[in-house]
């Protein structure tokens, strides 16, 4: 199956610790969600399981290939460069491009036909499902989703979000979710991770993590973050 | 359609005119005039200008008005050829060290780093005496005179697209170096660069006409215009037009190049930044009493774009009124509008813009900066780096309240004290960067205090805020209302902010309110279609996990991009003919509650 597993990641910056030490595993075929504040090494994480950057110390595992979905779609994909284009260039050799670009942009429901507009033609949501196409033309078995909801609007948030739950279903794919939204991660995650300043504080079955928060730093998120029905008193 | 823009500048037009001109020459004249030019008529030798010589003879008796015509081509010629070579050696040196191995990419760089430091000039020179004298060393010469700067800003601009995030995307999909470099970093940085050699290009023209007239360029029998200006200028007091003509042709060519260039470049600035300056403008009429009130506010761009389209509110003294809305929703321009902050081209107009009871644009700066507190988004571009946060706190009172630096640095470590940041006497004498965004956003609010603000605008206070920070700050503003009774002007996208804190809410949508109503009935009794569809879509900690999220189709409309009838239409379940072209106006529902929407309760009640 395809776990993606980090085992004692460390990535340091100069003096500063961005990573500490970190042991996690993505479970095959499940969504894991990652939770923490800025600075917090989320992203940094990220982009040591994608190559991007080299850990210190550690090592990550990946049963196939591993693709990343960036925060924002309007800096992630090339202004120059049609959709069809940035998508079949992250397909395999020898794939009937084409095809592919068509059924990828049908499988994030936006119309084939828009495969030779340039970025500059498409909102904020649908730039966000094409790069969520492009992650998907290599055939990944591990998908990263870095903030991918947190530069869109709020009205459109809901269909990335849908859109992202019904593919990791139908594909199986494992998925390290993150996001500083701990709405937005309960919604899509079966397990759920706590990070902060550079260390995972906290692990466990989504329900769980969130009804019977173990660490302090937890339940301090949980208490934070803004609920519908109670009203916030100055203090 | 876009390289056309440098066309519609005057500027960029007549420049565009010179060159074609030019063009036509360098391609026409040798045909048409190359005999004429090349007669030697020794009845007519070292002539002055006359009817049958415009510009006189030379000392062969050759015509020089079409030699100067005919040298056009040799010209211009070796001009773009200099260019060319130097702009294609400096592209390659500039993006060869994104493809080379960390120590090669390295020596290339201070091989270019070192180049850049001697002057063109100079550098051409040099060249000019390694590669002797004659047409292609010259070229040679200029050509390396302008690679390293090339090499420079190649890189300069390489760097810069590099850390964008589609090329790590494009990294992560295993497109290699050299892919990368051609397919997404010279595309995107083509613009500027094609600008800058269409500049380089008018120097190259000069710098050759340089070279010719000191003997060092082209040689005999072939002419361009430096050599024909360094014949005519040993007779330039006895006859001045034949070192003229060509003088005049130099420096036409070069502004030619110069000036496209830059109306090039203006256009493209145009592009990359489009901003605006001030020019306010309201009548009033009365009203209401409140704090504040707005009546009929429009915010508009040139070009017909009105973001604001008729926004009406009050808000009266203490209370604490929230805007929610999407991107392009006009919340922004409206707080922008209400401190005068509009910029230039956007012209504000309202049939009443009131503070305080008295219409805004008679309100003295000094009254606005005192009673009005604006609290932006993005608390590290808030402040400037180099001052002490204490300095540029205390600078508030010392502009707008007279206090001497003394008292005012006292009342804004009292200020930092009553914002909850720990150790204020300490923590004023650091510099932004030492605060975290939390305390950046709270100093903000600090420097808002130093008058005694009545009115506090904060748009989007805690959108770049961590939540446990968020939370902070939000109480903080509850608390300032409480504490000081100041009214508190909410922006947020963030329709659970909103809700936690404030007495009432504005939902903003396509440059309207749509509907507005007390917090308390939000979730109860919303009635437009956008604001119960918003509430739906936005995941919260009660969302059932089993059940996809409620979707709006669609996107918010472009403020460009609105219409004849609703702007929700398009998105909206309920739309019928009338929606498609009517737009409804904010009515009164029932006492607190205003709505713009055509539907009645019956037919709302099947959405919710």
């Amino acid at each position: 199956m395809s776990e993606l597993v980090f085992t004692n990641v460390t990535v340091r910056f100069g003096h500063h610790t961005a990573v500490d030490d970190v042991s996690l595993t993505v479970p095959a075929g499940q969504v894991m969600g990652l939770v923490g504040e800025s600075g917090s090494g989320k992203s940094t994480l990220a982009a040591t399981a994608v190559g991007l950057r080299k850990p210190t110390s550690g090592h990550i595992r990946a049963d196939g290939k591993v693709q990343m979905v960036f925060q924002d779609p309007y800096s992630s994909l090339d202004p120059r460069m049609s959709i069809g284009n940035s998508i079949a260039e992250a397909m395999p050799r020898g794939t009937d491009k084409k095809a592919e670009v068509a059924r990828l942009l049908e499988l994030v429901n936006l119309d084939p036909g828009r495969a030779t507009a340039l970025p500059a033609r498409l909102s904020g949501g649908q730039r966000q499902r094409v790069a969520l196409a492009r992650a998907l033309a290599g055939h990944p078995r591990v998908v990263i989703a870095d903030e991918i909801t947190s530069a869109l609007d709020v009205s459109v948030q809901g269909a990335v979000l849908n859109l992202v739950r019904d593919l990791q279903r139908q594909l199986g794919l494992s998925m390290l979710f993150i996001s500083h939204n701990l709405a937005v991660v309960r919604y899509v995650s079966d397990r759920i991770a706590v990070m902060k300043a550079g260390r995972i504080v906290e692990e466990g079955p989504a329900g769980q993590v969130l009804e019977d928060p173990q660490h302090e730093y937890t339940r301090e998120l949980l208490a934070a973050a803004p609920r519908r029905h109670t009203r916030l008193e100055a203090s | 359609m876009r390289r056309l823009t440098v066309l519609r500048s005057p500027v960029g037009a007549a420049s565009a005119v010179l060159l074609t001109i030019l063009l036509a020459l360098a391609i026409f004249a040798p045909l048409l005039w190359g005999d004429r030019a090349a007669a030697i008529n020794t009845d007519a030798l070292q002539q002055g200008p006359s009817a049958d010589h415009l510009l006189g003879t030379d000392q062969l008796g050759r015509d020089i008005f079409f030699r100067v015509l005919v040298a056009t081509r040799l010209t211009i010629g070796l001009a773009l050829l200099a260019t060319v070579i130097g702009v294609a050696t400096g592209l390659v040196l500039g993006s060869v060290p994104s493809v080379l191995p960390r120590w090669a990419a390295r020596i290339v760089t201070s091989a270019v780093n070192i180049a850049v430091a001697f002057p063109g000039l100079l550098l051409a020179l040099f060249f000019a005496v390694i590669f002797g004298t004659g047409t292609i060393g010259a070229a040679l010469a200029i050509a390396f005179a302008i690679t390293p700067s090339f090499a420079r800003l190649t890189q300069t601009l390489t760097a810069s697209v590099s850390g964008r995030d589609f090329i790590a995307a494009a990294r992560v999909c295993g497109v290699g170096r050299f892919r990368l470099l051609t397919r997404h970093v010279l595309p995107n940085i083509a613009e500027p660069l094609v600008i800058n050699a269409t500049l380089a290009a008018g120097s190259a023209l000069t710098a050759f006409a340089g070279l010719s007239f000191l003997g060092i360029g082209v040689q005999a029998p072939s002419y361009d215009w430096g050599r024909l200006l360094g014949e005519g200028l040993n007779r330039i007091y006895i006859s001045p037009a034949p070192a003229l003509g060509p003088a005049v042709a130099v420096v036409l060519a070069g502004l030619a190049f110069n000036l496209f260039g830059e109306a090039a470049a203006a256009g493209h600035r145009q592009r990359s930044h489009r901003a605006a300056t001030l020019a306010p403008k309201t009548t009033s009429a009365p009203a209401d009493a409140g704090l504040l009130t707005v009546r009929n506010l429009h915010v508009s761009f040139p070009g017909g774009i009105t973001p604001v389209r008729g926004v009406s509110f009050t808000v009266h003294k203490g209370e604490m009124i929230g805007v929610v809305g999407e991107s392009g929703s006009g919340k922004s321009l409206t707080a922008l509008a209400v401190s005068r902050l509009v910029e230039h081209p956007g012209t504000v107009t309202a049939d009443t813009l009131e503070f305080n009871g008295k219409p805004l644009d008679r309100t003295p700066d000094r009254e606005l900066g005192t009673r009005l507190a604006m609290v932006f988004q993005d608390p590290t571009t808030s402040f400037n780096p180099t001052k002490r946060i204490g300095r540029q706190i205390a600078e508030v009172s010392e502009v707008h309240q007279g206090l001497g630096r003394g008292a005012a640095a006292r009342k804004a470590v009292d200020r930092l004290d009553a914002v909850r940041i720990p150790e204020p006497e300490r923590r004023a004498k650091q510099y932004p960067h030492e605060f975290s965004g939390g305390m950046r956003q709270r100093a903000m609010i600090a420097m808002g205090l130093m008058g005694e603000p009545q009115l506090v605008i904060a748009d989007e206070p805690t959108t770049a805020l961590d939540v446990t920070v968020q939370r902070e700050v939000l109480k903080l503003l509850a608390r300032i209302r409480q504490d000081r009774s100041a009214a508190v002007l909410l922006i947020s996208h963030d329709i659970t902010v909103v809700a936690q804190t404030c007495d009432r809410v504005l939902v903003m949508y396509a440059g309207r309110i749509v509907e507005e109503l007390p917090t308390d009935e939000l979730f109860t009794a919303a009635r437009h279609p956008y604001t119960t569809a918003l509430l739906k879509a936005v995941p919260d900690l009660d969302t059932d996990r089993d059940a996809p999220l409620a979707v709006i189709p669609g996107r918010p409309p472009e403020p460009g991009e609105i219409g004849r009838g609703c702007p929700f239409a398009p998105r909206c379940p309920l739309a019928d003919d009338q929606c498609r072209t009517e737009e409804p106006e904010l009515t009164t529902h029932r006492q607190d509650h205003r709505v713009a929407c055509w539907k009645s309760e019956t037919e709302l009640a099947g959405v919710r």
